[in-house]
């Protein structure tokens, strides 16, 4: 057995918690990140971003930042706003949206910055 | 003018063949491919399946004069070549919608595919297709929860739901089943499943299953902060029993399960859809047994056809093939049935199969499941080919792992959030599949051993069911 893996995975180790889709990568290089954000504007989803305290990441409802950027197809742009939303909130989980209102659901949801996880 | 009772046997293209019929936008359409005794004409054997699969029987009765069978039969209305064999034809057939009785695919499939199918006129009868027009489709409860609210439950977005069936099929204790499914659940996936042939055996009955389950659901939920399920399969020798277990799994708060639609039979499925719509369960469906139906090419009924029978009868996941996998299917008729599975509009496509444009209007959507040996080297493949909208189940391809069921589960989500990855930013998945994920596995010792473990694996046996072709 001596070549048999153990796997890293606990309650109390707080680096075992997972922030669903692109959360087993590892964290996106800022090219990596502008190459979804074109992604997200080339599908004609609408960006949003939006923020919790770590202690309540498991809520449906993160604080929306702004209100979600209808139209916005400029990456730049996008990319400005979920900065804007860190630094006013450093401490905070914050996550990239898009919208598909004719799916009426979300064809993107990745997390971008991660406070210090409980 | 009255008519007269002239008793005696008739043929019955002078009732039931009309090709100058132009089919109602409430028709019920079927297209059978029918493989004839010799020196049957075509026009008399398709009349005789309309008439056999609608109000015919094989004599004239006096009691057809007491209602106007002309507006209630079935209509055989066009005849076409199959491409590539000239032992059968294409017939279609087209119903008047109060036929049948609103909301029960029991009763149209009754007709469809009832004693017409021992018909002895007939060598072989398969039902290709049935165009469901939108006024019936409205009276049938459909999926449950659909795509979107499945979504919103488990907080998945932007990539295919990760499952495992847990193996071995039959003989865990319930405590070590959990263990196996907590081991799964930990290492990465959304999802586990009960095999289909689990259902409350003497090794394991079904109560205890469903306390251990739950606890390896809540436990790694809390270990990585995502929100999991397991189908629990409340496929049971009563609906009485089905009904109970499906109680108790929403009383301990199971977000998802599982029944057989084919086996458990449709009555009981649209019972059970019904009340996980009513009780915000989600439902997965499995399909045994419909290899037996839809394999044979000249007999039986296309799995196309029982895919929207699951649709109307309710379901929020369907197995679909894998294309890829150990199980039957062909690319381009499963890219056909699984668009029926989740699009509200499907136009007719004949090079996928698609004999009918199908609209659903705001029926929601099923999810494709798939599933069947298939292991983390067919991750680009799959992902390509299925898209967001799918759960890709890996069983073998998980628990066959070397390291266990948390390292195959590791792995095999590294390796569909790289796919995710890759595709998002434009690469080509089956081109580029090798290198996306050899790149992942730099970071994922998990796949890294898992790629290594299944390398050799291929399934390439040839399709027993292909599409109709024309031969060169």
């Amino acid at each position: 057995m001596g070549d048999v893996q153990d796997y890293a995975s606990s309650l109390s180790d707080t680096s075992s918690r997972k922030f669903e889709t692109f959360s087993y990568l590892p964290a996106m290089t800022p090219e990596q990140i502008r190459k979804q954000v074109e992604y997200l504007v080339s599908k004609g989803f609408n960006p949003a971003v939006e923020h919790t305290e770590p202690e309540n990441a498991t809520s449906n409802f993160w604080y929306m930042w702004k209100l979600p950027l209808f139209g916005e197809t400029d990456v730049d742009v996008i990319l400005a706003e979920v900065e804007a939303c860190h630094k006013a909130h450093p401490e905070n989980h914050l996550r990239l949206i898009g919208y598909d209102n004719y799916a009426q659901s979300q064809g993107v949801n990745m997390v971008l910055y991660r406070g210090k996880t409980v | 003018m009255a008519k007269t009772y002239d008793a005696g046997v008739k043929d019955y293209r002078e009732n039931y063949w009309m090709p100058d019929y132009t089919p109602k936008d409430t028709d019920i359409l079927a297209c059978f491919k029918i493989t004839p005794q010799a020196g049957v004409p075509r026009e008399e054997i398709a009349a005789a399946v309309a008439a056999e699969s609608s109000t015919g029987t094989w004599t004239t009765v006096w009691t057809d004069l007491l209602t106007d069978l002309d507006y209630y039969k079935g209509r055989a209305y066009k005849i076409e070549d199959v491409p590539g064999d000239d032992t059968c034809f294409y017939a279609f057939i087209a119903y008047p919608i109060d036929l049948f009785e609103e909301g029960s695919v029991v009763n149209v499939m009754t007709s469809l595919v009832g004693n017409v199918f021992g018909f002895k006129a007939l060598r072989a009868l398969r039902l290709e297709d049935v165009r469901f027009p939108i006024a019936y489709v409205m009276t049938c409860n459909g999926p449950p929860q659909g795509i979107q609210m499945e979504r919103d439950i488990l907080n998945k977005y932007g990539r295919p739901f990760l499952g495992c069936t847990i193996k071995p099929k039959l003989g865990l204790s319930a405590k070590n089943y959990g263990r196996a499914c907590y081991e799964g659940l930990r290492g990465g996936l959304d999802f586990t499943k009960d095999d289909e042939n689990i259902n409350s055996q003497p090794f394991m009955r079904w109560r205890g299953r469903f306390d251990f389950v739950m606890e390896a659901i809540h436990k790694a939920e809390a270990e990585t902060g995502e929100r999991k399920g397991h189908y629990l399969n409340v496929t049971a020798p009563t609906s009485d029993e089905m009904m109970k277990r499906a109680e108790y799994a929403k009383e301990i708060g199971a977000p998802i399960i599982m029944h057989d639609y084919i086996t458990g039979g449709w009555s009981a499925n649209t019972q059970l859809a019904q009340w996980c719509q009513e009780n915000g369960m989600l439902l997965h469906i499995h399909r045994a047994m419909h290899a037996v139906l839809d394999r044979d090419p000249h007999h039986g009924i296309h799995f196309r056809v029982l895919a929207k029978i699951l649709r109307l009868s309710g379901g929020d996941h369907l197995h679909s093939g894998t294309v890829v996998g150990k199980l039957e299917g062909d690319r381009a008729p499963t890219l056909g049935w699984i668009d029926i599975m989740r699009d509200s509009f499907i136009k007719e496509d004949r090079e996928r199969g698609i004999f009918f444009d199908q609209d659903w209007g705001s029926m929601p959507g099923v999810i494709p499941v798939a599933s069947g040996g298939i292991h983390v080297w067919h991750m680009p493949a799959l992902v390509a080919i299925f898209g967001d909208d799918s759960c890709l189940q890996f069983g073998g391809g998980t628990l066959g792992h070397p390291w266990g069921n948390a390292a195959g589960a590791a792995a095999n989500r590294v390796a569909v959030e790289a796919c995710v990855q890759a595709r998002n930013e434009g690469r080509e998945m089956e081109k580029e599949g090798k290198d996306i994920l050899t790149q992942a596995a730099k970071h994922s010792p998990e796949l890294g051993a898992a790629m290594e473990t299944w390398k050799e694996i291929k399934f390439e046996f040839d399709t027993v069911d292909k599409l109709d072709v024309a031969h060169k």
